[in-house]
C-alpha cells in the first residue's frame, strides 16, 4: 500500500472491478441462478429435441454443450452489462480516472468468471447424466476455456453496445452470434474432434483458429471499447 | 439543390452497357461447358456479385475505422452504403449459387462450411440493420455502426479462407481445388474472356449504385436538419 498516486494503476483499476462483480453476484447469485437454471433446461430440451441415447450422444455431445454455453453466456452478458447501465453504474466507471480499458477487461473477466462456474457446474452434471465421463480430458477442458474467452471477449463488447438500444435484450444474440461463429465453430470443431479420440492433427486446424480468433478478438474489442461507451 | 452530377449520370449509362455486354459474354459468347451444360453460365454472375459483395464488406470496415479516427459522417454514409449495396449483391451470389447447385450437385442448399459462412456474413450484415434501427442518436449510430462493420469485416476473411481449411464440395476455379470439390472445371480463353469483363462490369456497377447511396445518405442528412430548423 506504498502508493499514493490517485490514478490506479491499470491492474489494480481492472481487478477492482473484477471484485466489485463477484462481491456484487455472491450477495445476490441472480445472475447465475439464472444462468445455471437456464442451462439446465437447455440441455433438457436438447434431451427430448435430439433423443439423446448413447449412438446419438457420440457425435452431438460437444454440439449441445456449446449451444447450451452460448445460449446462457448471452444471458449473463445481457444481465451484467443491464445492470451497470439501470442504475447509472456504467457513468460513475465512466468518471472514474481509470483507462476504459480497464473497465474492459474488469467486465469481461467477471463474465467470464460467470461463464466458467456455470460451465464448471453444467459439465459434471452432464457427465453424469449421461454418463459422459470422456469430456474430463484436460485437453477437452482447455478448449472450453479457449472457446470461452474468445466468446465472452467479443460479447462484453457487444452486450455493451447493445443495452444502449432500444431493443436491448433481443439484439444481443443477434449481434453476437454471427460475429462469434469462427469462436463457436472453431471449438466445436476440436471439442467433438476430441471426443471422438481424432488425431492432434486432425484438431490442429480448429485449435489455431480458435486461438487466432482469441488474439483477434481480445485486441479489437480492447481497442474499440472506448468508442462503444463514450457519451 | 443539388443537381446530380454528370459524371454519376454517365456512369449510369456505362454501368447500363457494361450489364448488357456482360450478359451477353455470359450467356451468348462463352462456350457452353461439356459436363454441366448451359447452367454453368451462372457462374461468371455469381462470381461477379460475390465480389463486388466483399468488396463492399472490406470498404465498409476500411470506413468504418476512418469514421472512429476523424469522427466526419461523411465516412459513416459511405460505410452505410458499401454495406447496404454489398448485402444486395451478396444476396444474389447465394441465389445465383443456389440456381447452380441444384443442377450441380441436386440440392438448393447444403450446410457446407464455404456456404454456411456466406449465409453468416449475410446474417452479421442484417444484424448491421438492426443495430443502427435500435439507435436514434446518429453520432452514437454512426460509432456502433463503425465497430460491428469492423468485427463483420474479421468474419469476412474466414468465408474466403474456409473453403482451404476445411473440406468442402464448394469449387474452386482459380487455384487448387479441394479434393472433395465437386461441380470444377478449367476455363477455355474465351471463359476468361467472360468472367473477367464480369468481375469488370460488377466493379462499374457497384461503384454507381455506392455512389447513389452515398449521394442520397447526404439528401437524408440535409432534410433531417432542414425539418429541424423548421421546427425550432
Amino acid at each position: 500500500m506504498s502508493s499514493t498516486s490517485p490514478r490506479p494503476t491499470f491492474f489494480k483499476a481492472t481487478m477492482a472491478i473484477v471484485q466489485k462483480d463477484l462481491v456484487a453476484e455472491l450477495r445476490s447469485r441472480e445472475l447465475l441462478s439464472a444462468m445455471l437454471v437456464f442451462s439446465m433446461l437447455v440441455i433438457l430440451i436438447f434431451n427430448f429435441a435430439l433423443e439423446l441415447d448413447i449412438k446419438v450422444r457420440q457425435s452431438v455431445t460437444a454440439g449441445v454443450l456449446w449451444t447450451t454455453f452460448a445460449f446462457a453466456g448471452t444471458l449473463g452478458l445481457n444481465r451484467s452489462m443491464a445492470v451497470e447501465k439501470d442504475r447509472g453504474c456504467m457513468d460513475g466507471l465512466l468518471l472514474a480516472p481509470v483507462d476504459r480499458a480497464a473497465i474492459f477487461f474488469g467486465k469481461a473477466i467477471s463474465n467470464l468468471a460467470f461463464m466458467l462456474i456455470v460451465e464448471a457446474i453444467v459439465l459434471p452434471l452432464y457427465a453424469l447424466l449421461y454418463n459422459e465421463v470422456r469430456i474430463f480430458q484436460p485437453a477437452f477442458l482447455g478448449v472450453v476455456f479457449l472457446g470461452s474467452i474468445g466468446y465472452i471477449a467479443v460479447g462484453t463488447l457487444l452486450s455493451a453496445m447493445s443495452v444502449q438500444t432500444r431493443t436491448r435484450d433481443v439484439l444481443l444474440p443477434i449481434l453476437l452470434f454471427p460475429v462469434a461463429i469462427p469462436v463457436l465453430l472453431a471449438s466445436v470443431k476440436a471439442s467433438s474432434g476430441l471426443l471422438n479420440n481424432a488425431t492432434f492433427a486432425e484438431i490442429l486446424t480448429p485449435l489455431n483458429l480458435l486461438i487466432v480468433y482469441d488474439v483477434i478478438f481480445i485486441a479489437v474489442a480492447f481497442m474499440v471499447f472506448d468508442f462503444v461507451v463514450e457519451e | 439543390m443539388q443537381s446530380k452530377p454528370i459524371a454519376l449520370t454517365v456512369l449510369d449509362i456505362v454501368s447500363i452497357i457494361v450489364l448488357g455486354a456482360a450478359a451477353y459474354l455470359a450467356l451468348v459468347f462463352a462456350p457452353t461447358e461439356l459436363v454441366m451444360g448451359d447452367v454453368q453460365r451462372v457462374f461468371y454472375f455469381h462470381v461477379g456479385t460475390a465480389w463486388v459483395g466483399l468488396l463492399g464488406f472490406v470498404l465498409a470496415a476500411i470506413t468504418g475505422i476512418a469514421y472512429l479516427v476523424t469522427k466526419d459522417m461523411k465516412w459513416d454514409r459511405f460505410e452505410v452504403a458499401a454495406v447496404e449495396v454489398s448485402t444486395m449483391f451478396f444476396f444474389i451470389t447465394i441465389v445465383l449459387g443456389s440456381i447452380w447447385a441444384r443442377p450441380a450437385w441436386n440440392t438448393w442448399w447444403t450446410w457446407d462450411p464455404r456456404l454456411t459462412t456466406a449465409a453468416v456474413t449475410e446474417l452479421i450484415y442484417i444484424a448491421y440493420f438492426m443495430l443502427r434501427q435500435g439507435l436514434e442518436d446518429p453520432e452514437k449510430r454512426a460509432r456502433f455502426g463503425a465497430v460491428y462493420t469492423l468485427l463483420g469485416g474479421l468474419s469476412a476473411p474466414i468465408t474466403f479462407m474456409v473453403i482451404r481449411l476445411f473440406r468442402t464440395i464448394h469449387p474452386v476455379v482459380i487455384g487448387n481445388a479441394s479434393a472433395e470439390a465437386q461441380g470444377g472445371f478449367s476455363m477455355t480463353a474465351d471463359m476468361r474472356t467472360a468472367f473477367f469483363f464480369a468481375l469488370f462490369a460488377f466493379t462499374v456497377i457497384f461503384i454507381d449504385l455506392l455512389w447513389h447511396r452515398i449521394r442520397l445518405g447526404g439528401l437524408q442528412d440535409k432534410v433531417e436538419q432542414l425539418k429541424l430548423s423548421l421546427s425550432i
